[in-house]
């Protein structure tokens, strides 16, 4: 078990690409606009096909809000082919494992199978790009399994529940402000007819990114891909408004009060991601700085804060640079017994002071980048993620090539620039804060039953 | 990003993990269950050796990637806690805080300075200490030395220990605020009594408040020896240099013992069995949890529990509880079913949440399902298609480093047959209906079980189950029994249980 270093480094590092050494990309563009990549990984007789739609809670507006998701399970409702639940009964019948998730800026379907069987999960998925039949009966139903979905993942742990708060109040106008799983009332108010508009709209292989790693031959897999996706139809798909968030002028703070044992901090700055940045560097160096920051043990949160002061029992950052609008650099943390929020707010705050006063030091700048570059190798070790990258990439509107450049980008970061972007963006003025304050829960005692 | 935090959810400080992880992927299914079981390494053959000191050793070469896991089980996990519960993990947290003529914050630099991934864990049968490395001469050996420092020179410092006993403490009372953790220490507690596994490897605030130094010394000099040890690794080297490195990891341990056998778990207390205990929490879900005693590793039951239950509940969509609960009628976003293999005999668990004001339907639903698969077994369909599932699916079970690693660490630590990948598929194949109806006969005595249920009302009692063809399972004696693996990919599957 690797569970706090392995996490911070795939929260905070997300992706490094796969080094020289690593097999390169196939691409291949059907004549209806579906785009396959296919990279070879022959250690294990084995293949992972995933289908990423450039379409997820980003695209969404109010009134609708959690449409992509539901949508999403409704993909496993059944074709006028094949009938509600029998989707993933088919690939397990051949010996395969399937689901899907929902994101930001995507939603994607994959299949992971025996390398023989990848016809079947072409045919299933063709299939259902373009013949959902949506019944009312299974819509409702699963509207009912998504809102226990949000009760699970969301209205029943506080800390989420800060979040999609904090979420919401640190945005003005961005999409990114509301919840992928979609705000309560808006999933009670859903339609079929709602979620049929979503589905034309979007699910066209012109809107689609076809990513299969593993044991395969590429043009193979591009005459598979012909055979089961190449005579549907294309259409056009709305153009994405630009949705630039207002700037902020002047920090927020929110507090939020649920059941709940322990405090809990939650900070974000306003930055840019790769795709919005005015100079590229500028995320690279925000995802070093992540690093420095969090990405591991040795950083500066867990040892001066953590283990020197003793404020919090946990500080942890998260940036994706891979996003498809600015967002956030986030911080969060659990103060310790008897410490407040506060304090470690001021003590997260004087490292980024710090941060923009001096230049990290050579030492930790090179650490980072060595675990970048380890970690681009051991992503090797899971097909899964090597697709994931790709099909991420890919449907932001970055490229798949992104992945490729992953590791030198890092590398080139300077210490000089990690204080730039201090300088620039974690500043007040695009703060946001939220603090977690704990309703008591009558009856409960500490580790007790 | 693609996190897998449910693996992960016994770590504290994960907050923000979790935080993003949930705001970046809302995935289809929630079912939870124990990592899969089988594998054949890819025509590779497990090799294995014993260390001078009595370690154990098993090694797959696999030159792809140029990197090596290496994953070291001591018997030293919570049910080695006695009455220090929480002892195992303290111990296992302490291992890098400090070790040798390094402190913490050198020991995880020089770590981290070579992009090495280095870890420790504990849970009831196992306490584990792995490191990912690349295989680069010089990176390797920093990190090795650094490994071998925390294995046999651990400082266990008052002050470190103090510290990591708040973070510990603060872990508790995250728990408190989630009605799974909750349900977890509650369901393990009923169904254990008073064995060794009835106790949560992070332990109550009583028993970590109390815990010194010299506790944590004697544990790791009674349980952090050679004899006690298995040594799991995988990656781009050869024989010689895999023998090397277990020789020098292990060889600076004291050779001691191998720790007892574990007592057998009593049989449910009757004033529990058949009953349902609600725990009053504020939440707007019940979470449920349901059980018996299982199986062990080895078990000779264990085969057609394994794919009786996979059609039972283990297999998500392909299952009757998921069909049952969650595609007829919509009750949860996860239900499940599965056997977690122990050293002696885990739990049965089934579990799902679902809004309060119908958890008694969902209960009753739940039993019913279960008395039923008990009484009458599963079709011939079902059990042909779960054998497809699970032999055909046998590739992707060991398609990585880390599959492979959690495996042969699996397969040493519980002395399982080196063959048991090998022959995992025909084993599974041979299975019959009557196999699975004997099996559950004996072993799933469904009137019997222990319920608990976290939520704001005590459930309504469900109608009285069936009892069918139930009879009190005698646990088979002798050794054997828990998964140390990870599930086969960063996704649905979270490893239940233990």
């Amino acid at each position: 078990m690797l569970p706090l270093v392995l996490a911070a480094l795939l929260l905070v590092l997300p992706a490094g690409a796969a080094p020289a050494s690593g097999s390169p990309v196939h691409e291949y563009m059907l004549d209806n606009g579906l785009k396959l990549l296919v990279r070879e990984d022959h250690r294990a007789p084995v293949v992972v096909s995933q289908i990423w739609y450039k379409v997820g809670g980003s695209n969404e507006h109010s009134g609708i809000t959690g449409i992509s998701h539901v949508l999403e399970h409704m993909m496993f409702k059944g074709t006028a082919k094949i009938p509600p639940g029998k989707f993933s009964k088919i690939i397990a019948a051949n010996g395969g494992q399937d689901n899907a998730f929902t994101g930001k800026d995507y939603t994607a379907y994959f299949q992971q199978l025996e390398r023989s069987r990848l016809a079947v999960s072409f045919e299933l998925e063709a299939d259902r790009m373009l013949n959902l039949t949506l019944p009312e009966d299974e819509f409702m139903k699963e509207r009912q399994v998504v809102i226990e979905e949000r009760r699970l993942r969301t209205e029943d742990r506080p800390r989420a529940l800060t979040y999609e708060q904090f979420n919401a109040v640190a945005f003005l106008n961005s999409p990114y402000k509301n919840p992928i799983i979609g705000w309560r009332d808006d999933l009670d108010s859903l339609t079929v007819a709602d979620l049929r508009d979503w589905y034309q709209r979007w699910y066209t292989p012109n809107n689609a990114t076809l990513v299969v790693v593993g044991d395969v031959v590429p043009d193979e897999v591009h005459a598979l891909a012909q055979q089961h996706f190449g005579s549907l139809p294309k259409r056009p798909v709305p153009p994405v408004k630009p949705r630039r968030e207002t700037p902020q002028q002047g920090m927020r703070r929110i507090t939020v009060r649920a059941h709940a044992q322990l405090p809990y901090l939650l900070m974000g700055y306003k930055v840019p991601v790769l795709k919005t940045a005015a100079e590229e560097w500028e995320a690279y160096a925000l995802e070093v700085l992540a690093g420095v920051l969090a990405g591991g043990e040795s950083a500066r949160f867990p040892r001066r804060i953590v283990r020197e002061q003793q404020l919090a029992a946990g500080v942890d950052v998260g940036y994706n640079l891979w996003g498809r609008y600015s967002d956030l650099f986030l911080v969060d943390a659990t103060p310790s017994e008897g410490q407040t929020a506060a304090g470690v707010e001021a003590a997260i705050r004087a490292e980024i002071t710090r941060l923009q006063n001096e230049l990290v030091s050579e030492e930790e700048l090179r650490r980072v980048k060595a675990q970048v570059i380890a970690q681009s190798v051991y992503e090797r070790d899971s097909v899964f993620y090597q697709a994931m990258q790709l099909g991420q990439l890919e449907t932001v509107g970055l490229g798949w090539q992104r992945a490729d450049e992953y590791v030198d980008r890092v590398r080139a970061v300077t210490r000089e620039q990690l204080q730039q972007v201090a300088k620039k963006y974690l500043v007040d003025d695009g703060l946001t804060v939220a603090v977690l304050e704990p309703l008591p829960v009558a009856g409960a005692q500490a580790g007790g039953e | 990003m693609a996190v897998n935090t449910q693996r992960l959810k016994y770590v504290l400080v994960l907050v923000l993990a979790a935080v993003v992880a949930v705001a970046l992927l809302w995935q289809r299914t929630g079912e939870e269950g124990p990592p899969p079981e089988q594998g054949s390494i890819n025509g590779v053959a497990i090799q294995q050796w014993t260390t001078e000191k009595g370690a154990r050793v098993l090694f797959v070469p696999t030159p792809q990637l140029p990197m090596v896991d290496i994953r070291i089980l001591f018997d030293a996990g919570s049910a080695r806690d006695g009455d220090a519960s929480g002892l195992a993990r303290l111990t296992s947290i302490l291992l890098d805080h400090g070790a040798g003529e390094w402190d913490t914050n050198t020991i995880a630099a020089r770590f981290e300075d070579v992009g090495a991934q280095f870890g420790t864990g504990a849970r009831r049968d196992m306490a584990s200490v792995s490191l990912r490395s690349l295989t680069e001469p010089e990176l390797l050996e920093q990190a090795l030395a650094t490994m071998q420092a925390v294995l046999q020179q651990p400082r266990f410092e008052e002050s470190e220990l103090e510290r990591e006993r708040r973070r510990m403490l603060i872990g508790l009372q995250n728990e408190l605020q989630s009605p799974a953790s909750i349900a977890e220490r509650r369901f393990y507690a009923t169904l254990y009594g008073t064995h060794p596994y009835a106790a949560m490897p992070s332990g109550t605030p009583e028993t970590v408040g109390a815990l010194t130094v010299k506790q944590v010394r004697d544990f790791y000099r009674r349980y952090y020896v050679a004899r006690n040890a298995t040594v799991a690794i995988v990656g781009a080297l050869d024989r010689e240099q895999a023998e090397s490195i277990a020789a020098r990891l292990m060889d600076g341990l004291a050779e001691g013992e191998a720790a007892p056998a574990l007592p057998t778990p009593p049989p449910l207390d009757e004033a529990v069995a058949g009953e349902t205990i609600h725990v009053a929490y504020p939440s707007a879900q019940s979470h449920i949890r349901m059980g018996a005693l299982g199986v062990f590793r080895g078990d000779p039951d264990y085969f057609p529990l394994y794919v009786g239950n996979h059609i039972l509940g283990g297999s998500g969509f392909s299952s009757r509880i998921v069909e049952e609960i969650r595609e007829e009628r919509g009750l949860a976003y996860s239900s499940y079913s599965y056997f977690l293999p122990m050293r002696v005999p885990g739990p049965f668990v089934v579990g799902m949440q679902t809004r309060d004001d119908q958890t008694g339907e969902a209960l009753a639903l739940l039993k019913k399902t279960i008395t039923d698969f008990v009484a009458q077994g599963p079709t011939p369909e079902e059990l042909a298609h779960a054998k497809k599932n699970i032999t055909g699916g046998f590739p992707l079970r060991v398609d990585s480093n880390s599959d492979i690693v959690g495996y042969i660490g699996m397969i040493g630590f519980y002395r399982l047959p080196l063959d048991y990948l090998q022959t995992f598929n025909e084993k599974v194949e041979a299975v019959t209906l009557a196999q699975i109806r004997d099996a559950f006969g004996r072993r799933v005595d469904v009137a019997g079980m222990a319920t608990v249920v976290v939520g704001k009302t005590a459930p309504t009692p469900p109608p009285a189950a069936e009892p069918g063809e139930a009879a009190p399972a005698p646990a088979p004696p002798a050794p054997e029994p828990e998964p140390a693996p990870l599930p086969a990919q960063p996704s649905p599957q979270g490893s239940g249980g233990d």
